[in-house]
């Protein structure tokens, strides 16, 4: 996998699999003015910028990830993602700043290992309209075309689900598609205006500040993230400046004792409240400003569960990516077509009482050649047999796939209601393949008894 | 306000009980949307309200407010509501170094020691007018959340002094009271979250506790409602009456319905 070689934060020395999360932080600027926002929203007027769209139901600048189908899981909300991970999180952060780029947006990139000029060398190519739908045509074509044709027959209710694999309609404002095996051009890196914050060039410089409530590195990142939004006018102090833009932070590892911060060194730390404490200034300073912020974090790597349950409180959105690598799951045959799971934990729920909870709630994503894509998690049967929730459907499944079990209705009913309510007992999605075998013999049975 | 909460929980604007401590606490799933029914309810009672916010921002409460039909903004130019917003303050006293004191100045200090500022704001705010005309019904504090005062480093018994302390001035002094939201941590294993909410569930006149299903996530329920009444003056009083309810969200509204009784379901 040549885009989880680039990212090495030293993952494979952990023998289980890292539970990864994400969060995002949403912006609430609403008004036009001379005021920063937390003034009223009556009569507002939603500004209007490049690569973003305004959210109908709670009057919100949206900002895409950079995937998609990752932004119709989020829902309609708001799109700031911070991400804790082992080896794919590095791949949704890039997204993310690539989808600045590509929608103009300013960008600040912080890390404490990787030289931000260097991420962004590292960022993929956006794929265009001529070419986007041919090269997701090969893509598609070295997978099984002719048998998801005919499962499509067969698990005709699945059909009415949600598709989560999309394929690129157009190149649209809102969410563009990227070739993760191409390097994005230089002249767009160029092109765009970023800032780049590498905490080793910066531990010389004086501190302001007295306090030491912060960790160094935490407190030097808040005051140059606090600096941008002032200087650049991304929190309205400067109404002169004619195009209004969102800027898009991307920190990557935070937690991580490159930052100073020693919460995965040992599980009673001293400082525990910095990080919070970060978190929270950041959580100010975004909602004051139009900004969308994605982070990035070593969760396997925190050994106090509670700092893990205080960071998601602090979140708006939590993405956890749990990949296989290294855990039993990698060899498990149901899981064999996919890189790992993604568990979305928590969605903002701003300006508004209901979030927008996605149903689907099994997700999978894959890593293809060039494509990172997120699916639903189906079983891995080659057969064409489909077990879902709920039995009318495994009923009618099973009927069409043996025709002659309609003449024999009334057998074909009482064997089904005792297997899918066997079925049922062990309910999950991921059934392995023996109960099925089961249901298959018990379905013959009693087509060849009665 | 929802007025089916209102039901169940035998109150209305009019006849609002006094000198009470609400604790409102969530378990696995989203609370907040009771903060949003007691600030609206309050304000609904002509009461004086004191918001602490520390974890959105008042844009976020007075959209929804809206939706529930009362209006922040409004609240605040006529005095009735004194809104604290943690986020946007947070940023300016920790950067600048004031010798004012201000109610979040614990975020410049390395180790908390107590909550005194912040207890002396919601005194100021909530004192009775100097020319005794009572303009408001009873004071009201709302604070959301508590437990997030634990992240920006108070220690547990500093938060649990400043309830008492609030306690003491408004449910006792002031004859009012006060609401306040606590994350329950669960599994989490996080000590001093569990020492707060067990101290306040002490001294709690009425709890609502809100848990996401044990099944997982439900399109059409969204989690179950546990209220629980206490007389914590009484200990030897007969049990506690104690309900539970399952509920779904909706754009305005929040739905109540006995445990299996979903209208998906029947």
């Amino acid at each position: 996998m040549a885009a989880a070689a680039t990212c090495g934060t030293g993952a494979g020395s952990t023998a289980s699999v890292a539970s990864a999360a994400s969060k995002s932080k949403v912006t609430s600027f609403q008004r036009r003015g001379p005021r920063a926002s937390g003034t009223d929203s009556g009569g507002l007027r939603l500004v209007s910028i490049a690569g973003t769209r305004p959210s109908v139901r709670n009057g919100q600048l949206l900002v895409s990830t950079g995937l998609p189908a990752l932004d119709q899981l989020l829902g309609r909300f708001g799109t700031k993602n911070w991400d804790k991970y082992n080896i794919y999180s590095p791949l949704l952060f890039k997204y993310f700043l690539a989808e600045g780029i590509i929608s103009g947006h300013t960008l600040l990139v912080a890390s404490a290992k990787e030289d931000p000029a260097d991420i962004l060398q590292e960022l993929p190519a956006p794929l265009l309209d001529d070419n986007c739908k041919k090269e997701l045509d090969e893509d598609v074509c070295n997978h099984k075309t002719p048998e998801s044709n005919v499962k499509m027959k067969i698990a005709w209710r699945y059909q009415l689900l949600p598709k989560m694999e999309i394929g690129p309609v157009s190149s649209s404002r809102f969410g563009h598609y990227y070739d993760i095996s191409k390097r994005i051009p230089q002249e767009l890196i160029e092109a765009s205006n970023w800032h780049g914050f590498f905490l080793p060039e910066k531990r010389s410089s004086p501190l302001k500040v007295e306090s030491c409530s912060l960790t160094h590195g935490y407190l030097k990142l808040l005051q140059f993230i606090q600096n941008i939004i002032y200087e650049e006018g991304f929190d309205g102090s400067n109404p002169q400046k004619k195009k209004k833009n969102i800027l898009r932070i991307g920190i990557q590892n935070l937690g991580s004792p490159l930052w100073g911060d020693d919460i995965c060194c040992t599980e009673n730390c001293d400082n525990s409240h910095s990080l919070t404490k970060f978190l929270y200034l950041l959580r100010g300073l975004l909602r004051t400003s139009l900004s969308a912020c994605i982070i990035t974090m070593p969760t396997h790597l925190i050994q106090n569960k509670a700092i893990i349950a205080r960071v998601t409180n602090l979140s708006d959105t939590v993405v956890g990516l749990e990949s296989f690598i290294g855990s039993e799951r990698e060899t498990n045959p149901l899981y064999k077509d996919y890189h790992g799971l993604i568990h979305i934990r928590q969605i903002p729920r701003l300006n508004n009482l209901i979030c927008d909870e996605s149903d689907v709630k099994d997700l999978a994503f894959k890593l293809k050649r060039k494509l990172f894509t997120i699916e639903l998690c189906l079983l891995g049967f080659k057969t064409t047999f489909f077990l879902l929730l709920w039995p009318r459907q495994l009923f009618f499944s099973c009927l069409t796939l043996f025709p002659y079990l309609f003449q024999h209705l009334e057998a074909a009913c009482i064997s089904w209601l005792m297997v899918s309510s066997f079925i049922l007992k062990t309910s999950s999605v991921r059934l392995s393949p023996s109960y099925v075998a089961i249901a298959l013999v018990l379905c013959s049975a009693s087509h060849f008894c009665f | 306000m929802f007025p089916e909460l209102n039901n169940l929980l035998n109150i209305t604007p009019d006849r609002a009980e006094q000198g009470k401590l609400t604790l409102l606490c969530d378990a696995k799933t989203d609370g907040s949307f009771l903060v949003h029914h007691f600030l609206s309810f309050y304000l609904k009672a002509n009461c004086k309200v004191c918001f602490v916010a520390l974890i959105q921002s008042f844009s976020h409460y007075n959209i929804v407010g809206q939706k529930l039909g009362v209006s922040l903004t409004s609240a605040r130019e006529r005095g009735q509501l004194v809104f604290l917003e943690g986020l946007k303050s947070s940023v300016d006293v920790f950067f600048q170094a004031n010798e004012e004191p201000h109610p979040l100045q614990f975020l410049r200090e390395a180790k908390p020691g107590n909550l005194q500022p912040l207890f002396e704001f919601v005194r100021e705010a909530l004192k009775p007018e100097e020319n005794g005309e009572a303009a408001w019904r009873c004071p009201v504090l709302l604070v959301d959340d508590l437990s997030l005062l634990l992240s920006l480093g108070v220690g547990a018994v500093a938060v649990l002094d400043f309830v008492h302390y609030c306690r003491a001035t408004v449910c006792w002094e002031l004859k009012g009271n006060m609401v306040v939201l606590v994350h329950d941590s669960g599994d989490a294993e996080d000590e001093e979250n569990d020492i707060l909410l067990n101290g306040l569930s002490h001294q709690s006149h009425l709890i609502l506790r809100t848990e996401g299903l044990a099944t997982g996530f439900c399109r059409d329920v969204h989690g179950q409602l546990r209220i629980l009444w206490r007389r914590p003056s009484q200990p030897t009083a007969p049990r506690d009456r104690s309900l539970t309810y399952q509920y779904k969200i909706q754009d305005k509204s929040v739905s109540f319905f006995a445990k299996g009784m979903s209208p998906a379901v029947l």
